[in-house]
């Protein structure tokens, strides 16, 4: 980066750099589940790094956000250290959730990341709380709520959008659809057309966006965002995307072909970033590079860190039931 | 001395807790402009607005999840169900979301909820709408789970559940709602902790051991029994977690002789934990096999009669207590 980049510039590089940073995190993690340093499920997120990145970069820090399981992105997204998250894989002490969580319970709330939730569609009616308390203070903030493509045949996906509609909350639904609920492809789960159009049932404006590309992703959101701070409503997204690896690491992905995984690598949304601030000269080769050295760095210093970080502390197991700490 | 109906009682702790601070907010369905359907919630949403009284379409798990999320960002929602019946449309949030919470994210997130409603067996209801909760609840790490059995003990033990940390059951009674109390006046702060016990009436024979609608149960069987020379002491739980094991084991030294009625069913139902606790804990001073009077275990029929023998009646609990008391 030079001194004479301008911010949207800056910005771009900077998340080009994140979505570095979640590859190469995601790669690593992969590698120590296999080696057995990292226990329970692991969901990956590498494809989809356009998503939470194009998001996270058209709100402010104070927004909230919230996702599904697939949630090492959206944590680092928020600025959470790629050692307190690799620590909480590791089921670390100094974890992101103190080691008490695991993979898909990764919260920060410093940062507004309310988690990091596991049973498909639960977490959206906590979104639309969250939603709920920003409009009950008066405040302009915004949720972004983040669920699969598997998330939209439950009932509480359903009974929340209908609850955001009615009492007009601050709240955008982004489903990643990555064409897959774990093996069950979109066509045999849902009886529409084009997932967005469940947001038309309950009269909340729904567009389509490409999630291969940062900027498409970025640029919708903040349009959305813009008109929710100035009215507050809720609205739906349906990103396309597509998951590189399996749904999680035990699942070889044999319900899709080669040739499918191929055509949606060709398009990859760190190369075609790369490519779009290339061409317009905002980013050398010997830049990228660097960014991806550093990213590299980072995801493995954050393998020593957690492997040099204590285990949680049995002497603690009773002191995160209760706020109180009283043991009934 | 003012005596309230168990409806006023709670009707009165929750303006109190809405009065005193700003982020507590009544939510569920029918709250606001039908009052309640049990009229819980009279005059609320006149007195406090629609921002804070809400109403919600027949969504338990939806609104029931929207108030773990305001939860989590240090609102204190009340959640009513319109009886916790149909809490277990909402089970996922109330066992999975709710008490996870606070573990899951290392501590970051509390989630000071109060899920409140009408709970057990009322009258001719069936099977769908009959459940006592309170056992599987209770079994719940995370959750606290109260039984108020008297306008006092609902008012004290509402307003100390809104102002808890932690997600809160507070399973009313329903065929309590117009029972009536002793209640101090408004004025005079009433709270009652959760996780203590109360010796309604003290005995010296045999402890009942009961909560919420087998009070005034197992309060009329014991008068009974006294004409029989036979003196009880009733130890109503109020709290089913945290469970009053001291207050339990005091009695229990006192009268060497115990039953247990329940309004649950049998099979892991409340009476089984405190059962365990006693024979742990005192096995030396029981002079005779802890009995337990609960629902028969099958599904709530219609019947009235039917109904009536599923359920514990002065019959069974008389019974029970001359089988312990070997007379």
């Amino acid at each position: 980066m030079t001194a004479m980049q301008s911010a949207e510039q800056r910005d771009e590089v900077e998340m080009l750099s994140l979505m570095l940073l979640i590859r190469r995190f995601e790669e690593r993690a992969s590698q120590q589940y296999q080696a057995q340093k990292i226990g329970g499920f692991c969901h990956l997120y590498i494809g989809q790094e356009a998503i939470v990145a194009g998001a996270v970069a058209a709100v402010r820090d104070d927004d909230y956000i919230i996702t599904a399981y697939r949630d090492h992105a959206h944590a680092l997204a928020r600025g959470t250290s790629a050692n307190a998250c690799m620590a909480e894989l590791f089921g670390k002490e100094t974890g992101c959730s103190r080691g008490l969580g695991g993979s898909m319970h990764f919260f920060n709330r410093q940062n507004h990341m309310y988690g990091g939730h596991a049973i498909v569609g639960a977490h959206v009616p906590l979104a639309v709380g969250l939603a709920f308390s920003i409009k009950y203070r008066d405040e302009d903030r915004v949720t972004l709520c983040f669920f699969g493509d598997g998330a939209i045949n439950q009932g509480s996906f359903h009974e929340a959008l209908n609850l955001a509609a009615l009492y007009k909350l601050p709240i955008v639904f982004i489903c990643e659809n990555n064409l897959f609920a774990m093996g069950t492809s979109v066509k045999r789960s849902t009886s529409l057309k084009q997932i967005v159009d469940r947001a038309e049932g309950y009269d909340i404006p729904g567009e389509i966006v490409d999630g291969m590309n940062f900027r498409e992703v970025r640029d919708k959101v903040a349009e959305i965002v813009d008109s929710i701070r100035k009215e507050p409503h809720p609205a739906f997204l349906e990103v396309r995307t597509y998951r590189y690896r399996g749904h999680s690491m035990s699942d070889p992905a044999s319900y899709r072909t080669k040739l499918e995984l191929e055509k949606y690598r060709l398009d990859d949304p760190i190369t075609r970033l790369r490519a779009q601030l290339t061409r317009e000269g905002k980013l050398t080769n010997e830049q990228f590079d660097l960014l991806d050295k550093r990213s590299k760095e980072m995801v493995l210093a954050s393998v020593k860190f957690a492997e040099a970080s204590p285990q949680a502390l049995i002497e603690k197991l009773h002191d995160f039931t209760y706020a109180d700490r009283a043991k009934p | 001395m003012r005596e309230i109906t168990y409806r006023q009682a709670l009707n009165e702790a929750l303006a109190e807790e809405l009065e005193r601070d700003p982020n507590v907010f009544l939510m569920g369905e029918e709250v606001a402009e039908y009052h309640g359907a049990y009229k819980v919630s009279q005059g609320l949403l006149e007195r406090f607005g629609p921002r804070r009284i809400i109403d919600t379409p027949i969504s338990e798990n939806g609104f029931a999840g929207l108030g773990v999320g305001a939860a989590m960002v240090g609102l204190r929602p009340i959640i009513e169900f319109m009886t916790f019946s149909f809490s277990l449309v909402a089970f996922d949030q109330v066992v999975n979301n709710a008490p996870n919470m606070f573990t899951m994210s290392g501590g970051q997130f509390n989630v000071p909820i109060t899920f409140r409603g009408p709970n057990g067996p009322a009258h001719q209801l069936g099977a769908t709408h009959s459940h006592a909760t309170e056992n599987f609840y209770a079994s719940v790490p995370g959750l606290k789970v109260c039984t108020p059995a008297t306008p006092r003990d609902a008012k004290g033990l509402l307003k100390t559940a809104v102002r808890d940390n932690n997600p809160v059951l507070v399973l009313e009674a329903e065929l309590l709602y117009s029972s009536k109390g002793i209640v101090e006046p408004p004025d005079e702060e009433l709270l009652i902790p959760l996780g203590k016990a109360e010796v309604k009436r003290e005995g010296s024979d045999v402890s009942i051991i009961c909560y919420a609608q087998t009070v005034p149960l197992a309060l009329k069987v014991a008068a009974q029994l006294e004409e029989e020379d036979i003196s009880a002491e009733i130890v109503d739980l109020r709290s089913i977690k945290p469970l009053d094991e001291r207050a339990i084991l005091d009695s229990v030294a006192k009268t060497h002789r115990v039953v247990i009625v329940e309004q649950d069913h049998p099979f892991c139902g409340v009476g089984a934990e405190v059962c365990y606790r006693i024979q742990k804990n005192i096995f030396d001073e029981l002079d005779a096999p802890i009995f337990r009077v609960s629902q028969e275990d099958v599904p709530m029929p219609y019947n009235e009669r039917l109904e009536k023998a599923v359920l514990p009646n002065a019959d069974k609990l008389v019974a029970a207590v001359k089988q312990v008391c070997y007379t």
